[in-house]
């Protein structure tokens, strides 16, 4: 009896063994197999010390709402720049000169959540002239100067609900593309039952001009579509250049509990507009222009400090009412998120979020499905496309959760995968999975160098995801995103490193260094400073009161102020303190704190003027002093301001350098 | 004077028509702070920055030793050089013309003083701002002067200051060789 239990068990314990083996022999162990090809990760990501990395990296910052500067593969953190978040350390928002950028049809907005930075692009290759970047919950387009690395433009987008669907640019910056995620009553600001949905909503995909000398963004038009939500958005390459396209959920209409409602059909669509054909229908005259008020702003004058430009009424193309067809329906599996047009033009790929498969288009053949009339519907006008004849492959075993493609140029696309974690590397002949790497965790957008180009490098690629969990050292219940870092260029993915980001990167684009690095400015030329309120010498520093209204013209040079002893300012004025720095040497910046001002200190670049707004509401001496280490006697460089009574005679009076 | 020895005096002249179109003189400054280089370039009638705004950066950094600015306005040698070369080219040619070997001796002797005149004048301004320090200075070395070397390299403070020929006296040079070359040419030929 004993005996024989012990042989079962020993049968069980032997058969125990052999399946863990077969397992292990079929299987392998995947976590110590790339454990083995990383050996040398850090040699590929090391550059040493005063060596400059190969491609800036563009990444978006989500709900921080910047855009951070990172240079790869070093992963070393540049700079970041403010976008649609105020940003005490530059006083972008908070000086005189920024603040009109965050203007809007709805007042000052200091923030946003800015999720697709598209980098200019010239004959399909992003040329480093300029970054577009998207606002998703009050609907704008920045532009970003590749010269200076700051904030030019804010163009608010009207009759849009969310602006995910952006900020992405065709071939040549013809357009900058904008598309609601949320559908709502066309007409702004119509008071209307939210059941009235499918009645009274309606979605708007916007075509923004790009002025190709200046980069200036000009709301073009706007296509008025059923009230669907558009998810993401793509332009054509080569064959495909003059058309964008954009894909769409909740086909279904829902207006309440999205994830379920939303979630019903087996297929929603990708959007395929003609925006060349689009763009002529407009200037034949077949657009309506609807009343909508919002703001562009932008930079004035050499050095620059915004105005806002008040702009009503909008071009509408609306496809009820057009009998030519420009926008066409293809249907798609499953709620499909990200868009994206492979490197020749042909392949348009879905991201179905739910979907089991990764559909993908061909250009082509939809060319040929339009041509042969292979219409199944029409929704207010727009074709819809028999799937059959528009797709060309599906890939299998793509894992839980596709949402973004990205291509090397080399026959393969790279889908990140949320739920199950990884990235997916497909062959676009075959479209059959041929690697997968994991990501930590949950991964969102992905990038490949110079990736959404027509000549990707397949170099390096990033994967931008959600949660850290246990990837570094616990910084509390909050983390920062993480990012992974991997080496592409062999026949497999490898991963080389994981790294904290900063604020909730969505989409990242890189760059190779060469196409920025000589465009960089080092300083604002002196001379061509053309601030209302600079002074061209330091010698004409001085100070003007009108009424209340109290102006200082200030300037700063290594280490001092001029003037730096005031006198005659009183409770009720408005104060503003016009800083020009006077340095022309590259990085030797002033700034400038007043104690008790309600506002960030201001940071003046060197041939820059910028505007502190004062309003001193006690009486006393006040202390103000430069903020940034700029020289040996930086702490010398100091001043006070005496503000009196509101009815006091104190007469204004300023100097420097008489004790 | 053979032909040769005029056409070789006449291109002595005119090399020194180079010395309107480029610096003669350098002085380089090198600092943890400016791996990009800082400097001085001097003409005939200017004083400009290696980079743009060099000479605003220079004085900015002389004034924490007191050091007088430096702007061209105040060298009036550079209202007087570029008549004093006018008129070494037209003397040249002359000689060149004339043929005479006394004038194209007393030519070649004539640059050799106005080069030390030069190499002392420079001396003397380097000595000035090098000595002559604003007493409000906010950094004092005690013992510490900041003359530029004459030519070579100094090590000032933080800074090493390094002075040499530019490309204007490569011309001056091939200048001096031609006049030089045709004297000893001439004399040798008539012995």
């Amino acid at each position: 009896m004993t005996n024989n239990r012990s042989k079962s068990l020993r049968g069980l314990l032997l058969a125990a063994g052999f399946i863990a083996m077969a397992a292990f022999i079929f299987t392998g162990c995947p976590s110590q197999q790339r454990m083995l090809d990383t050996g040398d990760a850090a040699q590929k990501v090391y550059v040493a010390p005063g060596e400059h990395d190969e491609y800036y990296g563009f990444f978006s910052g989500g709900y921080s709402g910047q855009l951070s500067v990172w240079g790869l593969p070093s992963t070393r953190l540049l700079r970041v720049i403010p976008v649609f978040s105020q940003d005490p350390e530059t006083a972008y928002g908070y000086s005189e000169e920024t603040k009109p950028l965050f203007e809007t049809s709805y007042g000052f907005i200091p923030w946003d959540d800015s999720h697709h930075p598209h980098i200019s692009q010239t004959n399909g290759n992003a040329d480093g002239r300029w970054i577009f970047i998207n606002a998703n919950n009050t609907p704008r387009i920045a532009r970003i100067d590749l010269a200076t690395f700051d904030t030019k433009e804010i163009l608010e987008i009207p009759n849009t609900g969310g602006n995910h669907a952006s900020s992405f640019v065709t071939s040549n910056t013809e357009y900058v593309i904008g598309g609601t995620r949320f559908s709502i009553p066309y007409e702004e600001d119509l008071d209307v039952p939210i059941d009235s949905y499918s009645q009274e909503f309606r979605g708007a995909l916007t075509f923004v001009a790009v002025d190709e000398e200046t980069g200036r963004m000009d709301l073009d038009f706007q296509v008025v579509v059923p009230p669907y939500n558009y998810d993401l958005g793509r332009a054509g390459k080569g064959p495909s250049a003059d058309w964008v396209f954009f894909t769409t959920y909740n086909t279904e209409e829902a207006h309440t509990m999205l994830e379920v409602n939303a979630s019903r059909a087996d297929k929603d669509f990708i959007a395929a507009i003609n925006w060349r054909k689009a763009a002529q229908l407009v200037r034949d005259g077949h657009g309506s222009t609807m009343p909508g008020e919002y703001y562009h702003n932008y930079y004035i004058g050499k050095q620059g400090y915004a105005i806002n430009d008040i702009k009503n009424g909008v071009t509408v193309l609306d496809t009820r009412e057009i009998d030519e067809d420009f926008i066409y329906y293809l249907p798609t599996p499953k709620s499909p998120h990200g868009v994206d047009i492979d490197p020749t033009g042909e392949y348009i790929v879905g991201g179905g979020k739910l979907a089991t498969v990764i559909p993908v288009h061909s250009f082509s053949r939809m060319l040929e499905a339009i041509e042969n009339g292979d219409i199944i519907d029409r929704i207010d006008g727009i074709p819809v496309l028999d799937y059959d004849s528009t797709i060309i492959g599906e890939v299998e075993n793509p894992g839980l959760g596709p949402l973004h493609t990205e291509f090397d140029g080399q026959g393969y696309a790279y889908t990140s995968v949320y739920i199950s974690s990884e990235i997916v590397k497909w062959s676009l002949e075959t479209f059959e999975v041929v690697d997968r790497i994991d990501a930590y965790y949950s991964i969102g957008h992905l990038l490949i160098t110079a990736g959404d180009n027509v000549n990707p490098e397949p170099r390096y690629m990033i994967g931008l995801t959600k949660t850290a969990k246990d990837r570094y050292l616990p910084t509390g219940p909050k983390q920062n995103h993480p990012a992974q870092l991997y080496d592409i260029s062999g026949g497999r993915m490898q991963l080389l490193k994981d790294f904290p980001t900063i604020g909730e990167p969505h989409y990242a684009q890189a760059i190779r260094a060469d196409k920025i690095v000589d465009r960089v400015a080092q300083i604002y030329e002196m001379e061509e400073n053309d601030h209302p309120h600079a002074i061209r010498r330091i010698v004409d520093n001085r100070i003007e009161r009108e009424g209340n209204v109290v102006r200082i013209f200030m300037g700063s040079t290594r280490s001092h102020f001029r003037p730096d002893n005031i006198e005659g300012i009183r409770v009720g004025d408005t104060v503003y303190v016009h800083l020009t720095n006077f340095e022309q040497e590259w990085d030797v910046v002033h700034g400038i704190a007043i104690k008790g001002a309600n506002n960030s200190e201001i940071l003046v670049a060197p041939g820059q003027t910028k505007t502190m707004k004062w309003e001193p509401t006690r009486t006393g001496i006040y202390p103000f002093y430069c903020t940034a280490f700029c020289s040996a006697l930086h702490q010398e460089m100091q001043g006070y301001i005496r503000v009196s009574a509101a009815d006091s005679d104190v007469p204004l009076t300023w100097r420097t350098g008489t004790n | 004077m053979k032909i040769e020895s005029r056409i070789a005096m006449g291109l002595a002249a005119l090399m020194l028509v180079a010395l309107y179109y480029m610096p003669f003189w350098t002085i380089s400054m090198s600092a943890p702070q400016y791996p990009e280089g800082i400097g001085m370039h001097i003409h005939i009638d200017n004083v400009t920055g290696h980079n743009r705004h060099d000479l605003q950066s220079i004085n900015t950094l002389n004034h924490y030793i007191g050091m007088a600015e430096i702007h061209k306005e105040d060298f009036p040698e550079f209202e007087i050089i570029p008549w004093v070369i006018g008129f070494m080219i037209g003397f040249g040619i002359l000689v060149a013309v004339l043929g005479n070997f006394k004038l194209a001796i007393a030519w070649f002797v004539l640059m050799i003083i106005l080069g030390i005149i030069g190499l002392v004048d420079f001396y003397l301004w380097g000595y000035d701002y090098g000595h002559n320090l604003s007493p409000d200075a906010p950094i004092k070395v005690p013992g510490m002067s900041y003359q530029p070397p004459l030519i070579g390299c100094k090590q000032l403070l933080n800074i090493k200051a390094c002075s040499w020929p530019y490309t204007g006296s490569i011309f001056i040079g091939f200048s001096m060789l031609l006049a030089g070359g045709a004297a000893w040419y001439e004399k040798t030929k008539n012995r």
